[in-house]
């Protein structure tokens, strides 16, 4: 039934997202990328679990979200401390971690 | 709902637009709240016109809900029981459970609706000049307009869930409201220490409704096709025969300790007195007439449980008996030693909650309702005339030795409108408050508990003394302090600095004046009540016979079967409407295969000569009360004035009761500290000397082990091992080194690179 459209779209979210983490510069809008990713798999959980009829599949889904806000608030937080520290949030000139 | 359409068979019941969308009640304020929360401030009455508009729609809706609830009942035969109208919506479901949210009317949600809906309506008059220029006025109506949004919801609601939802929306408005002063620390205290009273409580309507539920969700479900939260299931479960005992022993308990914190028993009585801190009208509103009665009204709507739970009319009385006695006789002695007027009027109020309690556990269910009723007009009457007379004789001070008296000659509304209320309160003949407690006190004779009787006895005279003494002292004698005006040279340094509930903010438009009656806002809310007060208790007039029992036809449940459970089939165990009458009592005797909502109680037969002796100790109280507070306060009679300094046992009492009975000690010093003093205490000294004990042992032999594997193991064998890999590793961290390239981005590529390859390869396995 309408499943398909659900994951059809939740594909395109993530192809989306993936594309905004491994392309963009800011790490602002990697970070929003991400969220797109999480959404994606929201609109799976809640798309299979309207599917099967249980009820496991939403209450992932609000987990997910709850967890997803923390993230964004950790990741905010980093980004802040990052720019304090080097006057950017361009990810291509963080690179210490340089092997 | 299949409870209504099968008792339609038998008779079919009238019903209308009222009855049917009575959910619209609480609706109308808690719109009217969210409109004063946004756009209060930007209207030319500061939101308080929303407040009373909708305030007056509620009221509108409540008494079109009483005249056609009053048609059903009228359109039901003899000895029929009335169904409540009820109607559901889902809400919420989740795993198989529906929760179901929805009104309930019947005679006892009709009426307390009319008394919240009437009681708000004229408390939000009267505060548009009581609290006219006050710094939070629009939220004051907010508050004062969501509480009551919580209060109907309560009253109307179908199951427990939404009936917890208003319970709890009362009590944060009751915080909000007791601390509407929050700069005065006393107010902010006093208005925690309501809320963590409250919540003591709380815990226990929690407790009880989940052990209702998972007890009484099977038979309900399957016998009247509703969950485990409904009310009206729960009662037909609790009076089915089906409950263990001991299940609902404990879900009464549980259910009742909430009602006790609610509704200020005893011993969680303390924050009431103290939510007098609160303006005015909202001790008249919340803390004397609607909120409090919130836990008289719980036991009054899950009656069945509590009487099965309690074995209510079983020898020997019972725990709410108990609590509602000793309630009445306490409080009633603490109002003697108040010198604060709303103190006097808060402990009359939890004396007379406790005449609530003492009649529902003694099987006087209606007279108990009947009192929540008459009692709500006199004692908002009550407070409103204490408010008037602070508002506009004594200065914003409620201190009835240092600043009132003699105000009779300048307020003749206010003290025609407190005596006439004062009257109905001690329970004298054509007045309300007789019909009422009378009556539960001869219920409570009637139905053999004399002990208990003599002690509402007591109560009555201890009611009559302490309004004596309230009323002499602020209208009688001579003017003392603020009523005298005193206070215009004062006023500087009195302002704002006295202990504690002095509705001193905001505004001043009235000093340099002596004592006057207050404005029109102010009085004419008295006078209507003081109308009610003298009246309303007609509505049930027992002593008149049968035909002036009107409250007792339209209110009480009617004790009838109304359907059999047949258990012979999963297809038949649907309900089945009842032919004619059945003649087995609900209650007690139930019969196992029978559903009724409410349990068979007898009414006393009413007496003249009982009557007369109760009103002979109402006005023996009234008249040693007076002769005393004449001896005592204008006669400055040298054997009584100082007589509790000098009498020892008099002064230990008086201690006592001046303390209150040292329970806030208890509470405060004992139960409080004791959890942060001596635990924590305990708490540290165990972590000292056991916990670190135990540690300084392990980590010393850990300390000798570890420095023997150091050498031999770690030395030898590992290092080796290690030094190997790492060798190895360097190796192979060559070859990937260019992959480590630092950028993030190119990180996550690789990430969903092999996430990518991972799905591919988990695809084609399972295909």
């Amino acid at each position: 039934m309408l499943v398909n459209q659900f994951l059809i779209l939740a594909a395109i979210l993530f192809a989306i997202g993936v594309y905004g983490v491994v392309a963009r510069r800011n790490a602002v809008l990697v970070l929003m990328s991400i969220e797109l990713i999480l959404n994606a798999v929201n609109l799976n959980l809640v798309a299979f679990a309207m599917r099967s009829g249980s009820a496991d599949g939403h209450t992932f889904a609000l987990y997910v979200i709850a967890v997803a806000a923390a993230e964004v608030g950790v990741g905010l937080g980093l980004v802040l401390l990052i720019f304090r520290n080097r006057r950017t949030i361009a990810l291509d000139e963080l690179s210490e971690m340089k092997g | 709902m299949s409870v209504v359409a099968a008792s339609e068979v038998l008779n079919p019941l009238s019903s209308g637009w009222f009855l049917e969308n009575s959910w619209l009640i609480p609706i109308i304020p808690a719109v009217g709240f969210a409109l004063i929360i946004f756009f209060g401030k930007r209207l030319p009455m500061k939101g308080s016109e929303i407040g009373v508009i909708s305030m007056v729609a509620s009221l509108g809706m409540s008494a079109g809900s009483a005249y056609q609830w009053i048609q059903r009942v009228g359109s039901a035969a003899e000895g029929q029981f009335v169904e409540p109208v009820i109607r559901t919506w889902n809400w919420w479901q989740i795993g198989g459970v529906n929760l179901t949210i929805g009104q309930s009317i019947d005679g006892l949600a009709v009426t307390i609706l009319v008394v919240v809906a009437f009681i708000s309506t004229l408390v939000q008059l009267y505060s548009i000049e009581y609290l006219h220029g006050d710094r939070r006025y629009t939220h004051f109506f907010a508050a004062l307009t969501l509480f009551s949004a919580g209060m109907l919801a309560m009253v109307i609601a179908e199951d427990m869930i939404l009936f917890i939802l208003g319970w709890e929306i009362m009590g944060l408005c009751s915080f909000m409201l007791i601390g509407h002063w929050w700069e005065e620390g006393a107010n902010s205290r006093a208005a925690l220490k309501a809320f963590f009273t409250v919540r003591t409580g709380d815990m226990g309507l929690l407790v009880g409704v989940a052990i209702l539920y998972f007890a009484s969700n099977e038979w309900t479900t399957e016998n009247l096709g509703v969950s485990g939260f409904s009310i009206n299931g729960i009662s037909a479960w609790a009076l089915s025969g089906e409950p263990n005992s001991t299940v609902i022993l404990m879900a009464s308990i549980a259910l009742f300790i909430a009602a006790i914190g609610k509704s200020g028993q005893f011993p969680l009585h303390t924050w009431l007195p103290d939510a007098m801190a609160g303006p005015t009208p909202v001790s008249s509103l919340l803390h004397s007439s609607t909120m409090v009665v919130a836990g008289v009204f719980l036991v009054a709507r899950l009656y069945p449980v509590f009487f099965e739970g309690f074995d209510i009319l079983g020898a020997g009385g019972n725990l709410i008996m108990v609590i509602g006695a000793i309630t009445i006789v306490i409080a009633a002695a603490l109002a003697f030693v108040q010198a604060d007027i709303k103190k006097v009027l808060a402990y009359s109020t939890v004396s007379q909650l406790g005449y609530m309690m003492l009649g529902l556990g003694a099987g006087a269910w209606l007279p108990a309702v009947f009192h929540i009723f008459t009692h709500a007009f006199f004692k908002a009457c009550l407070f409103l005339g204490a408010g008037s007379i602070s508002h506009s004789a004594s200065h914003h001070s409620f201190d009835m030795r240092k600043d009132m008296g003699g105000l009779r000659k300048y307020m003749p509304i206010t003290f025609t409108t407190w005596v006439i209320s004062t009257l109905a309160l001690c329970g004298v003949f054509p007045f309300s408050g007789f019909f009422s407690k009378d009556e539960i006190i001869d219920n409570v004779g009637n139905n053999g508990y004399t002990m208990f009787m003599v002690i509402g006895l007591v109560g009555a005279f201890l009611t009559a003394a302490y309004m004596t003494r309230a009323t002499y002292l602020t209208f009688f004698g001579e003017a003392r302090g603020a009523a005298a005006g005193q206070h215009e040279t004062e006023h500087a340094s009195d302002h704002g600095h006295d202990d504690h509930g002095h509705d001193d903010h905001g505004h001043d438009a009235h000093d340099g004046h002596g004592p006057r009656e207050s404005g029109p806002l102010i009085t004419i809310p008295l006078m209507i009540l003081a109308v009610l007060a003298l009246s309303s208790g007609f509505l049930n007039a027992t002593p008149f016979g049968k035909s002036w029992e009107k409250l007792k036809d339209w209110v009480e449940p009617r004790a009838a079967v109304v359907m059999e459970v047949h258990a012979s089939g999963p297809g038949e165990s649907r309900i089945r409407a009842e032919e004619g009458h059945h003649s087995s009592p609900c209650g007690s005797e139930t019969p196992k295969e029978g559903v009724c909502f409410a349990p068979q109680l007898e009414h006393a037969k009413f007496k003249w000569s009982k009557a007369l002796l109760s009103l002979a100790i109402v006005f023996a109280g009234i008249a040693l009360s007076w002769l005393l507070s004449v001896a005592l306060y204008t006669k400055k009679n040298a054997k009584l004035v100082g007589l509790t300094s000098r009498n020892k046992v008099l002064g230990a009492g008086y201690r006592l009761l001046a303390n209150k009975y040292y329970l806030d000690a208890l509470y405060e010093q004992v139960i409080v500290r004791s959890v942060a003093g001596p635990i924590s205490r305990a708490a540290y000294w165990f972590n000292q000397n056991i916990l670190d004990g135990v540690l300084h042992g392990v980590s010393r032999t850990t300390r000798s082990v570890s420095s023997w594997t150091y050498r031999n193991i770690d030395q030898r064998v590992v290092d080796e091992a290690v030094n190997a890999s790492g060798r190895a590793t360097k190796g192979a961290g060559g070859v990937v080194q260019p992959v480590q390239s630092g950028k993030v981005s190119q990180y996550g590529a690789l990430l969903f690179a092999a996430a990518s390859v991972v799905a591919l390869v988990l695809v084609i396995v399972n295909t």
